[in-house]
Order: structure tokens, then C-alpha cells, then sequence
């Protein structure tokens, strides 16, 4: 009986064994790619270990590029351009890489791996991007679904961005999830305060990341995030600004606005704030506190279904025939949008419309 | 049936009426998600001859050569897995190292196969079913083909799909697991020209 037990443990162990024993020689031989040079934007060169995954690989030398599903190949946000080394297409790249892109040898970091030496291209505004670790210091509801959520950065202190950009929030292992995961949000706070970042979430029914920040963080809380990311940012013009932006679409818009009247950019500006009803508006106050501040801003919200008892006697209807209302010749006018995909889409289209040129309309999409 | 034509009739029997997708419904997971494209189902089913027919092989002399001679035959389960999955990510090292062609094309679905149940089923049924090491190689090889085939016919039914009005809460996994079935009493249709097992 025991000579039976032995045999059946001394066989699976040696042939465990024996398998994990060829698998280490393969690693350390099939698999070694030694040190390989990064070359970056053709100045910067970095020696890093071969065999995994750029994506990773750029991590560890701390040179962050966004990417929502943590390398998985799910998101398909962490496009590089790959100028020498990094081989044919894979299938896991293609969903994701439109046919001008392959002409651009854009790749997604997470999918390739680093096998020899290669030569890449990033945005410099990627080198700003850093690791932070904060804590929560003040969460609060603006709505029955967005909280307003403000971090305060312990290490680096500070942090060193423009207004309308966003930052990727890590959400840590907890019953929806067994893996950390990051996701993306707009900073709603004036960049001037380089010592908090405040972020504005919207509850998507079992989201992640927005379950995890309405039902389980507390303040007090330690919480890491990296960047800042995006492109979404005023451009310094003479031109008249259209802001549009729905539900926590606030946010960038938001922060863009109180940079302004900070720095004392006294355009023509106009903010169409599209909410269902009274209960979906917020931050009415502070905008009319920047109307104040700003006497060329207007700040225009709009109901597409109030109820009775919101006594709303403001703009209603959708947030397009709110803006093709008030609009008249888009010749000489610039447009940010925030929202959800199918509000953007449809803004685009009457904006161009209205004459704004298409290259003129700035967007920031919820994923 | 001579004793040397029996490999070749477990080879089409495997294909056809003892199809391990259709008749056994092994497999499944990465039938159901990546049958939405034909080039990638195109890829995996490859990957799945391939690895078939090599693990076949090899666990047939693991087990002969090692576990019924201890007369552990009933450690199989853990075994085969075991081997199964150190088999495949040699492969995928291998095959990354030499040939980018062939791992873009081929390589980057092994993961996916390591835990598929269909390689596994055909290990376990070349048990039960006694087959010896060439009966094994040719069942291994069949199945694979079989698998290809319902997965590239599935693929080509998903195209067709694509344009067709689908009641809401049938889209997806719900419309593939009803045409599944549909294929399944499609090949029972070859039942009567060969039977194993």
C-alpha cells in the first residue's frame, strides 16, 4: 500500500520534475534573447532584457504608455510606432491597427515582444508620464451616479500637466476583479493645484473600476494612478470656443474652464452642458461662479427629459438641437466635445454643419 | 475490417461520424470565440492538428512506457495535462525563435490550446478505446482535421451571420451553440459509414 503511494508520488514528481527541468533549459536558452538596445525617438537608447513583451518591457524603464486592459489586447490603446525590429503583424494586433497605421508600422506594445534590437517612436509628452502614489482625500457625490473624487499625491509630490488631460486610474485586485486593473479618467481639477488631482466617475453598472470607486473606496485610502495623458487641451487661439460635454464629461472641461479664468483668457466661449433631468446637473453653481469671473463665458445647460418637478425653465430637448439653436456661423469657432461616443458623433455632425472645421473639433471619447 | 486498414478507418471516423467537436462537444471554449473569423479560425485549427497529433503520440508512450508499467494508469488525468502543457510551450519558444512567419500564423494560438479539452479528450479516449501507437497517431491526426473542419465551417457560417436579423437575446454564444448543434445532426448523417469506439 505505501510502496503504491510512493510509486504514483515518485512518478508524477519526476515526471514533473523532468518537464520543469527542460522547461527552465528552454527559458534560459529557446527563449534568451540577452540584452538588446531600445532606441527612442533616435536619441534615447535604453538596454533592456529580451523576450517579453514591449509594452512591459518600457514599463520597467518607467516610460508609461496608456493601455486600459493591462496588456491583454483587449483595449487597443497602446500603440507605438515600431520603426526597425519588431517583425511582421501578428493576427492578436490587427483588430486594432487600421490599414494607414500598418503604413506607419504603428504596433500595440502589449502584443509584440522585444526580441532584438528596435527602434521606436513616442510622443515626447510620454516622458512626463510617471507612476504617483496618492490617497484619497475627499470623496463626494455631484449626482445620484457621479462622485467627485480628489487625490492627494504623496509620492512624486507634484504632478505637471496641461488642462483636459487624464490620468489612468489603478483599481486593485477586489471581488469583481482578480487582477489590478487601470482605466482612464479625465482630471477635472486646475492643473495650477499640482498637488491634487480630483477625477470625476460616473457608476456603470457593474464597471470595474466605477463599482470599486462608488461602493469601496474610502477616503483616507491609498491609491496609485500614472500620467498625465492625451491631447485633449485648449488650443491658444483667437477663435470663439464650443464646449459641449454630457455627464461626467464635465471633468476636462471643467478644468480647462478654471484655467482660464486663473490665466485671464477672456474669449468668447459657450458650454452646453447636456443632463436627462434636474437630478443629472451638476456643478450648476460653479459655473455660474466662472460666468462671473469670465463675461464672455455662457454657460448653457440642457434638459432632454425633465420632470414635473423640476420646475426647469432652461433649454430642453437633445443636446444637438440645443446647440444648432444657438449657434449661427461656425466660421470662426473651435469646438471640445466630452461625452459618450454616440453624443460626440452626433455633435460632430452638426457642428460641421454649422461650419466648424472638421480639424478645429477636439474630442475626448468615453471608451 | 483487416487489421492494417483499422488505422485508416479510425482516421476518417474521426473526421466524420466520431467528429470530437460535433459528437463529443469538446473543445468548445475556443470554438465559440474564435470561429468569428475565418483567417484566425484558420490558424487555430492548424494548431490544433498539430498539437493532437504530437500529443497523442507522446502520451501514448507516457503512458505505455511509464505509467501502466508503474501501474498508475489512473494518474493519467494529471499527467497528460502536465505533459500537454510543457509540450506546447516548448512549441510556442521554438517556433518563436525560428520562424516569425510561422509563429504569427501559428504560434500565438498554442496558449490558447494548452487548455483545451478536445486535446486532453483525445489522449484519454486512445485509452479507453485501446488504440495502439499508429492507431493513435492516425485518431489524433483525424481529430484534429475534424476539429479544423467544424471550426472553419463555423467560421463561415458566422460571416453569413453577420447580415442576418438574430432575436437580441440569441446574438452571440446563443446563435453559435444552436447552429452548432444543427452541424452536429448534419454529421451524424455519416454515422452509417463507419463506426469506432
Amino acid at each position: 500500500m505505501i510502496s503504491a503511494l510512493m510509486i504514483s508520488v515518485g512518478a508524477v514528481s519526476g515526471i514533473s520534475a523532468f518537464l520543469a527541468i527542460l522547461m527552465v533549459i528552454a527559458d534560459a536558452t529557446i527563449a534568451n534573447y540577452g540584452e538588446v538596445k531600445i532606441t527612442i525617438n533616435g536619441d534615447k537608447e535604453y538596454d533592456v532584457k529580451g523576450g517579453k513583451p514591449l509594452l512591459g518591457t518600457l514599463m520597467e524603464q518607467e516610460i508609461f504608455i496608456p493601455s486600459a486592459c493591462g496588456g491583454r489586447g483587449s483595449c487597443g490603446l497602446c500603440k507605438v510606432t515600431v520603426k526597425e525590429g519588431a517583425g511582421q503583424y501578428l493576427p492578436t494586433e490587427l483588430p486594432w491597427i487600421s490599414e494607414e497605421e500598418q503604413a506607419e508600422n504603428v504596433r500595440l506594445s502589449c502584443q509584440i515582444k522585444v526580441k532584438n534590437d528596435m527602434s521606436l517612436e513616442i510622443p515626447e509628452e510620454l516622458f512626463n508620464v510617471k507612476e504617483f502614489q496618492a490617497k484619497i482625500a475627499k470623496v463626494r457625490d455631484l449626482t445620484h451616479d457621479i462622485k467627485e473624487v480628489t487625490m492627494e499625491l504623496s509620492d512624486p509630490p507634484e504632478i505637471s500637466m496641461v488642462p483636459g488631460q487624464f490620468v489612468q486610474l489603478r483599481i486593485p485586485e477586489y471581488e469583481l476583479t482578480d487582477e489590478p486593473v487601470y482605466r482612464a479618467y479625465s482630471v477635472a481639477s486646475n492643473p495650477s493645484d499640482t498637488k491634487h488631482v480630483e477625477l470625476e466617475i460616473r457608476l456603470v453598472p457593474n464597471g470595474i473600476a466605477t463599482t470599486y470607486v462608488h461602493n469601496y473606496m474610502k477616503e483616507g485610502d491609498d491609491i496609485i494612478f500614472n500620467g498625465p495623458y492625451g491631447d485633449f487641451y485648449l488650443r491658444e487661439t483667437e477663435r470663439e470656443i464650443i464646449f459641449i460635454a454630457g455627464g461626467s464629461g464635465m471633468a476636462p472641461i471643467k478644468s480647462i474652464l478654471l484655467s482660464m479664468a486663473e490665466k485671464g483668457i477672456n474669449r468668447r466661449a459657450r458650454y452646453f452642458f447636456g443632463a436627462r433631468s434636474k437630478k443629472d446637473l451638476f456643478l450648476v453653481e460653479e459655473m455660474q461662479r466662472l460666468e462671473k469671473e469670465l463675461p464672455n463665458f455662457e454657460f448653457i445647460p440642457a434638459l432632454s427629459d425633465p420632470e414635473e418637478e423640476d420646475k426647469w425653465e432652461g433649454e430642453t430637448g437633445l443636446i444637438t438641437d440645443v446647440v444648432a439653436r444657438h449657434m449661427e456661423s461656425g466660421d470662426n469657432t473651435e469646438a471640445y466635445l466630452c461625452g459618450s461616443p454616440g453624443m460626440i458623433d452626433a455633435c460632430i455632425k452638426v457642428l460641421s454643419d454649422k461650419g466648424v472645421p472638421d480639424e478645429l473639433t477636439y474630442y475626448d471619447k468615453f471608451g | 475490417m483487416s487489421e492494417s486498414a483499422y488505422p485508416i478507418a479510425i482516421f476518417f471516423a474521426a473526421i466524420f461520424t466520431n467528429n470530437i467537436l460535433l459528437s463529443n462537444y469538446l473543445g468548445m471554449c475556443s470554438f465559440l470565440s474564435v470561429s468569428r473569423e475565418l483567417k484566425t479560425s484558420l490558424g487555430l485549427g492548424i494548431a490544433v492538428i498539430f498539437v493532437m497529433t504530437s500529443t497523442s503520440m507522446l502520451n501514448w508512450v507516457v503512458y505505455y512506457k511509464i505509467l501502466e508499467p508503474l501501474g498508475i494508469e489512473y494518474l493519467r488525468f494529471i499527467v497528460f495535462i502536465i505533459v500537454i502543457a510543457a509540450f506546447v510551450q516548448l512549441v510556442e519558444m521554438i517556433i518563436e525563435r525560428v520562424s516569425e512567419v510561422l509563429y504569427a500564423a501559428l504560434g500565438i494560438f498554442l496558449p490558447l490550446i494548452t487548455v483545451n479539452c478536445a486535446i486532453l479528450g483525445v489522449s484519454l479516449f486512445m485509452v479507453i478505446r485501446d488504440y495502439t501507437f499508429v492507431e493513435s497517431i492516425t485518431f489524433g491526426l483525424g481529430s484534429g482535421i475534424g476539429w479544423f473542419l467544424a471550426i472553419m465551417a463555423m467560421a463561415g457560417i458566422r460571416q453569413k451571420l453577420k447580415r442576418a436579423r438574430i432575436p437580441h437575446g440569441l446574438e452571440g454564444a446563443g446563435i453559435t451553440l444552436i447552429i452548432t448543434g444543427m452541424m452536429a445532426l448534419a454529421f451524424m448523417g455519416f454515422s452509417g459509414m463507419l463506426q469506432i469506439g
